[in-house]
């Protein structure tokens, strides 16, 4: 490894967001051919993660990073091991087929720059989300891939199902990212350890902890969303309203195992344990039933694999969760496989449409003769999808089994739900890799034939991938299988399955899942008729309850800020000051810190006197004026009296600012008399006016009792002696006010004029707001 | 209030007021004063000339909207602070010049323009918001003149 390969790995994470910000410039320059240009970027940081292979082969892990905020012990800082080599390899790998195919695809798009701004964008975050070290770079790159995932689906932002769609995943995924925050919290506090390198070999304190339970379900909550696990599985087949390129790549390559990685990723510290032996076998079980039930009733291409999709990342989550060496290898096996397959298929899928016009399987036909080489990776993908010898899927399906067939009860009901699954996917798979191409040539939309290059590349790459890495499963496995297998659990294991079938349980397993997925392929149109009608008799699903969820929300914050919110100026100042008065008046009488009755002042002035008698009568001359300006007026009375008292007690300065600010105060409030034109006098019963008084006076009682007692502690002469001491010395003023004022806290000063600024501003836009409806108004009459 | 006795006595008025505000400004240094409270005097001060000759005479009469004023206070202010950086020193340090002006030596400071800064936001605040009070409502002619 060379000495700057810090600095590379670093480079190779940006890479992706560099292209990003260039795309919309490039494409603008030089139109879809702008796809090449950026398709370097995940090329050549896919170049650079392949330099690891040996490396991670080899049992070793690379950590590096740089420190980012040392005193918070915050890193930007990575971690490869197997699990996340391979998750680095298929982001940055299927990335480049997919910008190039996007390309192609997107041709001719007004939004295409935007388009591979956003996709780029996305591949940066994924590619930071399963690289992270730190438990916050982690939740920043799951949380950007949620938040691109959104502009994603929403791309087609004029159609409203897209707008829908969009925000569905965005509430779904970043709910379950906060979940996922909390979770980190915890694992942080139990723990210790901000880094994974270091959690993962941390052994079984974690399951001992009393709060292994909540960490666990906040953890899951996170992975479910992300990674469509059922009941929250409903924003997947709806996020297909985005564009094909996007639903390859995020919607089944890559975001959507965010999740699954997460659970492999924590499955040293956290797996094994009964919770999460039964919730993810569980969940992982219903999900892969549910999905494939779904996609079996779909018309729909995009639909079909969506719904697969999910059914996929049920097994995914359930093998994880079964967590003994043979699941580990089988998800690792199934995981690579589907990401190949699956993007292949959806990239099919929408070569077919681009091409065709219509991804209705049941309007297209005979394609073949049309579309030879897209076929051909049709049907690769689909060979590995239903798990037939010779492809990868059926290394996958094989060790599924192995893992999965054991004599007790429980490994019969997930054998028994896998098959079922594997059967359905099996038909699914073989009905969109051959209803369009095979039988009758249908005429559809658009005149199809072959598309460009970069449309069939994409797929063909894929598929052939698929069948390359069983026919060498020994270098597949070297490579990929065993470190990533031996990452999860944090054991050394081998994987060695080839594509030669061996006699055992394993493999009447596999042909008793051909024969059933034949069996359903041939009577699709049967089975999807059935499936329609089995799933309106059971009602509204969990997409229906998310838009009554969302509405509800929306009906209760509106009625939660037209109560705290009225809009009334009386509420809100009465509020607030009844709230002055209880935190004033509570504590003292509650912990008895009631100040000692102040002593009369024995050396009081005339003058003092005198001041203090003028401000009683600008109050009561306040309470009994008969109009407001002269209210107004008698308030500049005390306000004065009181700056004089000021003086008279050694605070010139303060002083001073009070005279200024009583001038202005009633120069200004005389002015928003004259200009809102009010009633001279406000009419207020005798109730109300008790009632604001009770309010006032209990105010005026706090502060009065708050500042006796904090008159009564010694006064600490700390900060006098200091500003004497300094003030003349370092900042070479005789003025100890001003100096704190302008230098020593000079920068508080600079906020507060700046509030300054901002206030006048606001004011300076109420006053024109009420200008503009009275000048509107007047033209009306 | 359009009276003559205080159109007649306004002018002088608003400029005593406006140099003993900059007096009051630069006094702060080292007696009591400074731009805060200089700068309420000037508001003032403008104040009074806006009721005696109403509000387009003063915002002909000092030129630029005092939202500007304002604006170029605080810039002003942070800038002060920010020259710090180029001397290297932590942000806000104040910097002394002593230049010799007729045998006089002046000592001039960061401090000084920050207080200045200081000043003039404090004028232009408030006196943007007491024009636009005291126009004649309906009469929204500010940006005319």
């Amino acid at each position: 490894m060379a000495a700057n390969a810090p600095a590379l790995t670093f480079f190779a994470l940006f890479l992706p967001f560099v292209a990003s910000v260039l795309a919309p410039f490039l494409t603008r320059l030089m139109g879809d051919r702008a796809a090449l240009v950026l398709a370097l970027a995940p090329a050549l940081a896919f170049a650079h993660f392949c330099t690891f292979l040996p490396e991670i082969a080899a049992g070793e892990v690379v950590t590096g990073g740089y420190a980012w905020a040392p005193s918070f012990n915050l890193s930007f800082s990575w971690f490869l091991d197997g699990l996340s080599l391979t998750f680095a390899l298929l982001i940055t790998g299927i990335g480049t087929l997919i910008v190039l195919y996007s390309g192609g695809y997107m041709k001719g798009h007004e939004g295409q720059g935007h388009f591979m701004a956003f996709i780029l964008a996305f591949m940066g975050a994924m590619l930071g989300l399963v690289v992270s070290d730190s438990f916050l770079m982690l939740f920043v790159y799951w949380e950007l891939t949620s938040i691109t995932s959104f502009l994603l689906i929403g791309f087609d932002h004029e159609r409203e199902a897209a707008r829908r769609a969009a925000l569905q995943a965005l509430v779904v995924t970043g709910g379950g990212g906060l979940c996922l925050l909390a979770g980190l919290v915890f694992l942080w506090n139990i723990t210790g350890v901000t880094q994974l390198s270091l959690l993962v070999h941390l052994g079984d304190g974690l399951r001992q902890s009393p709060f292994y339970l909540a960490t666990l379900l906040l953890v899951l909550a996170g992975a479910f969303t992300k990674s469509a696990q059922f009941p929250f599985h409903f924003w997947l087949p709806n996020a297909m309203e985005a564009p094909t390129p996007v639903s390859a790549y995020l919607h089944s390559a890559t975001m959507v195992k965010a999740g699954v990685y997460l659970l492999m990723r924590l499955n040293p510290v956290m797996g094994d344990t009964p919770a999460w032996v039964i919730l993810l076998p569980f969940f992982g079980g219903i999900t892969l039933i549910a999905g494939t039930f779904l996609a079996v009733r779909q018309t729909d291409l995009k639909l079909m694999l969506a719904y697969t999709t999910m059914a996929s990342l049920g097994l995914l989550v359930m093998l994880t969760g079964f967590g003994s060496a043979h699941a580990v290898e089988a998800a690792v096996l199934y995981l690579v496989a589907h990401s190949l397959f699956k993007g292949a298929l959806f990239m099919v899928a929408g070569t077919v449409d681009h091409e065709a016009g219509t991804r209705d399987v049941t309007k297209l036909g005979g394609l073949r003769a049309a579309m030879p080489i897209t076929f051909g990776a049709a049907l690769l993908a689909a060979l590995s999808m239903g798990g037939l010898p010779l492809f990868f899927g059926f290394l996958a399906k094989e060790e599924i089994y192995a893992a999965l067939a054991a004599g007790n009860p429980r490994a019969v009901f997930f054998t028994g739900l896998a098959v079922i699954g594997n059967a359905l996917m099996f038909a699914v798979a073989f009905a969109v890799a051959l209803k369009p191409f095979l039988g009758p040539h249908v005429e559809t939309p658009k005149h199809a034939h072959e598309g460009p290059v970069t449309l069939w590349l994409g797929p063909v790459v894929l598929s052939v991938l698929g069948l390359a890495a069983a026919l060498f499963s020994g270098v597949a496995h070297r490579y990929i299988s065993s470190p990533m297998a031996s990452a999860i659990t944090d054991q050394k294991i081998a994987v060695d399955i080839s594509s030669v079938p061996h006699l055992g349980v394993p493999l009447l397993l596999s042909v008793i899942t051909v024969l059933l997925g034949m069996l359903a392929f041939w009577r699709l149109t049967d089975l999807r008729a059935f499936m329609v009608r089995a799933l309106e008799s059971l009602g509204p699903g969990p997409d229906r309850g998310f838009d009554l969820f969302v509405s509800d929300l929306v009906r209760l914050s509106g009625a939660v800020t037209r109560l705290v919110q009225p809009g009334r100026l009386e509420i809100y100042i009465t509020a607030t000051f009844i709230l002055l008065a209880v935190t004033l008046l509570v504590p003292p009488f509650l912990f008895g810190e009631l100040p000692a009755m102040p002593a009369w002042p024995e050396d009081l002035l005339v003058q003092e006197a005198a001041f203090f008698a003028i401000a009683v009568i600008g109050l009561i001359a306040v309470l009994r004026a008969k109009d407001r300006l002269t209210a107004i007026v008698s308030l500049g009375i005390q306000g004065f009296a009181v700056a004089v008292i000021f003086l008279l007690f050694g605070a010139p300065d303060l002083s001073f600012t009070q005279f200024m600010v009583e001038t202005l105060s009633v120069v200004i409030l005389a002015l928003v008399m004259t200009r809102l034109r009010l009633t001279p006098r406000d009419h207020r019963p005798l109730g109300q006016s008790l009632f604001d008084g009770m309010v006032a006076v209990a105010c005026g009682l706090g502060f009065t009792l708050l500042l006796l007692k904090s008159t009564e502690a010694p006064f600490d002469t700390l900060l006098t002696d200091f500003f004497n001491t300094y003030s003349k010395t370092v900042a070479h003023s005789a003025n100890v006010v001003n100096v704190i004022i302008v230098d020593f806290r000079g920068t508080d000063t600079l906020g507060e004029i700046a509030v300054v600024m901002v206030t006048g501003l606001a004011v300076l836009a109420l006053i024109r707001v009420r200008a503009g409806r009275r000048a509107g108004s007047g033209e009306g009459r | 209030m359009n009276t003559l006795i205080l159109r007649t006595v306004a002018p002088s008025l608003t400029a005593l007021m406006l140099l003993f505000s900059v007096f009051v400004l630069l006094r702060g240094h080292n007696e009591p004063g400074g731009g805060f409270i200089g700068g309420l005097i000037a508001a003032s001060a403008l104040a009074i000339y806006g009721i005696a000759f109403g509000v387009p005479s003063v915002r002909r009469a000092i030129r630029f909207h005092p939202m500007a004023i304002a604006g170029f206070g605080l810039l002003l202010a942070t800038l002060s602070g920010a020259l710090s950086i180029v001397f290297g020193v932590p942000f806000m340090t104040g910097l002394w010049v002593y230049p010799v002006i007729f045998d006089v030596e002046l000592p001039l400071s960061t401090v000084m323009s920050f207080d200045i800064g200081v000043y003039l936001v404090v004028v232009g605040a408030i006196t943007s918001i007491a024009l636009a009070l005291e126009q004649e409502p309906g009469s929204d002619v500010e940006e005319k003149d």
